[in-house]
């Protein structure tokens, strides 16, 4: 394919500073539309607080962040989901005291209209509404694997399924772009392989992905480009076999294996 | 005068609503709590004034330490919303044990000071009011220099600071809360030892005061004892001139009214040092 | 089978003054009534929202004055020489525009407790109650002040020509507020199992996570407080032409404690939780009082109460009774969950 494609998100000289520290320092990097592309670096180097930035949870001090056109500077996170860029959390987030199905419900929000007045007045479209979102829901659950657990409490979940779960809500709000944070931490391999399995499904839905992850093996397989964070910086950015070997992020990840072996 | 005593209540509890994030709902019990013990010392008993001036602050000292102890401690973890439930439970408890205790009939304290008011170049002072206005100034003065210089002020403000550092930092977190709260609960009930005897004293007094101290927190940010001072004193002069403008009972709607534009503008109060909201 | 507990229950309330003699009992159940309306209403901001507002019996207030203003008629100067007067007004009238003015101002409060967070928002919320007090206490030209409005008439229905009815008396009085319990229920339980109600609790439980997938924290704020507000509006007008008679104490703050503990007792985030609530503290300080036990004490006993309740069962009474029946067996229908259900049959 030579035509030129497009890039979905440009993030551009994007600097972000909170509590006097500099978190992430002039990061300009692109993402492609249906690419998956993968952030790394060791803890602490900024890949949260770029997420954070990206979706309105935390305000940019300097640089510009465009998808498909939109500047995302300054806009709420929830209009920021409107567009179609929808994140998970690196702590597992999900509404604990609802059952599954609400919780994708919930998620469906962007999905659907129920005008407060029709709500009020009881009219029938608001019923069928709602029929149509727990099929939606229903469909969406399956799509993860989880749907056997529709009417249980989130709370009372096994890890691997709550991570699954979450992934369900952000995935229920139909997003073009998904930034997911760490979406594999504590699963163990056979979880590991399962989600990988999963994430190609939503690749192969036409979904743009951005990958927050530790997980070496799962980032290598599933990513068409890598971008290596350090300390707030970019040190790489490329094809994964290309990253691999690239001695500027062996160096970065050593210097946290050795820190990690003295202390 | 009003201005020193809108400004101890506020100190106290911009200490406790600072360092304990707790809404301190028992703060105005603890006012009217100072004031009777004054009118049981000092009527009842007949204990020297000055006396019992010192021993209703000691007594709520006391009952802030207990408080803490029984109440508070247990809901160190829990939510907003529980912790402000059980603060307004005890408030009403208390309110009604005071009420039981007193009746609802005025009660007015003797003081020792000459009736004839003392004349300064022109101005015309109580001496009642002047006691009161020079005591508050030196328990404000106190208030300070307990925060600034004492090692308990130090770890205080440490645990304003980030609590979760301090207690690393091996602060007694169980001892700071518990010296907040009874400190807040003394200058309250100091508050209302020196102001009983000037007015009268009623079991619904503290409503009003603990209102108007949440005014001055809010108006002199949190966790500062000179933004808390300086927001006393504003309050009582602001007070004062809406008086003059409106009719005299919109006066107390003054802070209120504050309050809401302060908190409206900026949401985390004029003095403020945190950037966030909530 | 919920569905006939439900409407076993509610014939069991429409039956209720058939058998009921004494008036005054009908009048306890009246107030208990309004004010387990207005405690249905806070639940909605309190409980399924998660808004700390303490100053809720500011809308009650509000709307008793308006909808007493309206069908009173007034004259009031706004300024030295523009002086504005209102002819007496049907009390229905009166009453819409009590709903209307309650939601204004729950309209305002919500697009505030979007800015002011936290403990914050609980003071200005309790600052409001109290500005409108002195407010109605001290504008006497409008509202009297302390000498009350007095001799507010009853509200009225009728159809030109064919009949007109007055709610005047227990009996009637009673029948109207059960059926604007009712209204309100309803109106509260579609809210709070739709789209809506879904944001609301999300903003509630996870307010990031609700934010990530969409969902406006203004718009939902707001819609929940002007729902809030009016619906305690309406239960103020209704309390108005009953009792007759409003004076500014109706703003005390004892009035929203009252509420609060009514929804938070029974149980928050719960349909059923202040009707509970509303039932057990309306009812109460009848049976306490028929004990000799004084006003005095029985606060402290609820002040004593609500520690205790709100330290071991933080959750309220119905939600600890569905876990309980939860715990015992799938087969049996709980109390929170009977009346959810039946709320959900209600509102198709």
């Amino acid at each position: 394919m030579n035509e030129p494609v497009a890039a979905a998100l440009s993030v551009d000289g994007l600097s972000i500073r909170f509590g006097g520290v500099t978190a992430v320092e002039s990061m300009t990097f692109d993402v492609k539309e249906g690419e998956v592309l993968s952030l790394i670096g060791p803890n602490g180097a900024g890949k949260t607080s770029a997420f954070n930035a990206i979706t309105g949870y935390l305000p940019a001090a300097a640089g510009s962040i465009v998808y498909r056109g939109t500047p995302l500077n300054g806009l709420k996170p929830s209009r920021i989901a409107a567009l179609g860029v929808v994140r998970t959390f690196q702590k597992t987030s999900v509404f604990a005291g609802r059952s599954v199905l609400d919780n994708i419900l919930i998620g469906l929000h962007l999905q659907s209209r129920e005008h407060p007045l029709a709500i009020i007045l009881g009219l029938p479209s608001v019923a069928r509404e709602e029929r149509r979102l727990v099929e939606k829901g229903r469909e969406v659950l399956r799509f993860v694997g989880i749907e056997s657990r529709e009417s249980q409490l989130a709370s009372s979940l096994a890890y691997g399924e709550l991570r699954l779960l979450e992934v369900a809500v952000a995935l229920a709000a139909r997003p073009t772009l998904l930034l997911l944070d760490e979406p594999v931490a504590g699963m163990n391999s056979t979880e590991t392989a399962s989600f990988m399995e999963t994430l190609g499904r939503i690749r192969a839905s036409g979904v743009t992905i951005l990958l927050v992850e530790h997980d070496m093996k799962m980032v290598m397989r599933i990513s068409d480009r890598v971008v290596c964070l350090n300390q707030g910086r970019i040190i790489a950015d490329g094809p994964p076999a290309e990253i691999q070997r690239h001695p500027e992020v062996i160096r970065a990840y050593l210097g946290e294996r050795h820190a990690r072996v003295e202390g | 005068m009003l201005g020193g005593i809108y400004a101890l209540l506020g100190i106290g509890l911009t200490l406790i609503f600072g360092i304990m994030r707790v809404v301190n709902f028992t703060h105005g019990e603890l006012y009217s709590f100072g004031a009777y013990m004054m009118f049981a010392l000092v009527m009842l008993l007949h204990v020297n004034f000055f006396v019992a001036l010192v021993l209703a602050m000691a007594l709520g000292i006391a009952l802030g330490a207990a408080i803490e102890f029984v109440l508070l401690r247990k809901l160190r973890g829990a939510d907003i919303d529980t912790t402000m439930l059980v603060m307004i439970g005890a408030w009403i408890a208390m309110q009604n044990l005071e009420q039981l205790a007193w009746s609802g009939v005025a009660k007015s304290i003797r003081t020792p000071f000459p009736s004839t008011p003392l004349v300064l170049g022109g101005l015309s002072v109580a001496w009642s009011r002047l006691f009161v206005f020079v005591v508050a100034i030196a328990l404000i003065v106190a208030a300070y220099a307990l925060v600034d210089r004492t090692r308990l002020g130090r770890a205080m403000r440490a645990t304003f600071q980030d609590s979760d550092a301090a207690r690393l930092m091996g602060v007694d977190i169980d001892r700071v809360y518990l010296s907040t709260f009874a400190l807040g609960s003394g200058l309250a009930a100091a508050a209302g030892a020196l102001l009983g005897p000037v007015f009268v004293v009623t079991p619904g007094m503290g409503d009003l005061a603990a209102l108007k101290a949440f005014a001055v927190v809010i108006l002199g940010g949190l966790g500062s004892i000179a933004g808390a001072t300086v927001g006393g004193f504003l309050l009582a002069f602001i007070e004062e001139m809406g008086a003059g403008y409106v009719s005299s009972g919109y006066r107390d709607a003054m802070g209120f009214l504050l309050i809401i534009l302060v908190l409206i503008v900026r949401p985390t109060g004029l003095f403020s040092r945190k950037e966030r909201i909530g | 089978m919920k569905r006939l507990a439900t409407a076993a229950f509610l014939a069991f309330l429409f039956s209720i003054p058939l058998w009921v003699g004494s008036l005054y009992v009908l009048h306890v159940l009246i107030v208990t009534g309004i004010f387990t309306i207005a405690a249905m209403s806070l639940n909605l901001l309190l409980g399924y929202t998660g808004q700390l507002s303490l100053g809720h019996v500011a809308f009650f207030g509000i709307g008793a004055y308006v909808s007493s203003l309206v069908s009173l008629g007034f004259s009031v100067h706004l300024a030295p020489n523009w002086l504005v007067t209102l002819d007496p007004q049907p009390v229905w009238l009166g009453m819409l525009w009590a709903i209307g003015v309650s939601g204004v101002c729950g309209w305002a409060l919500g697009r505030i407790s979007f800015k002011v967070r936290g403990a914050y928002f609980v003071i200005v919320t309790i600052s409001f109650a109290e500005v409108v007090r002195l407010v109605a206490l001290n504008w006497d030209e409008l509202t009297q002040g302390p000498m009350a409005l007095n001799n507010i008439p009853p509200l009225t229905v009728s159809i030109p020509g064919l009949f007109e009815f007055s709610f005047i008396g227990k009996v009637a009085n009673y029948y109207l507020v059960l059926i604007a319990g009712i209204v309100a229920y309803v109106v509260i339980a579609r809210l709070v199992h739709s789209r809506a109600g879904r944001a609301m609790i999300a903003l509630k439980e996870n307010e990031p996570l609700a934010t990530s997938v969409g969902i406006e924290v203004t718009r939902y704020l707001v819609l929940s407080a002007v729902v809030s507000a009016a619906i305690a509006g309406a239960a103020g007008a209704l309390y108005a032409q009953y009792i007759q008679i409003v004076d500014p104490n109706i703003f005390l703050f004892i009035y929203t404690v009252t509420m609060v503990i009514m929804v938070v007792i029974g149980g928050k985030g719960t349909l059923a939780g202040p009707i509970v609530g509303g039932l057990i503290f309306g009812l109460l300080p009848e049976a306490l009082r028929s004990l000799h036990i004084g006003p005095e004490l029985q606060w402290v006993a609820y002040g004593v109460l609500m520690i205790v309740i709100v330290s071991i069962l933080p959750a309220g009474i119905v939600p600890a009774l569905a876990g309980w029946r939860r715990a015992r067996g799938p087969a049996k229908a709980g109390l929170g969950d009977a009346a959810e259900a039946a709320a959900r049959q209600i509102a198709r």
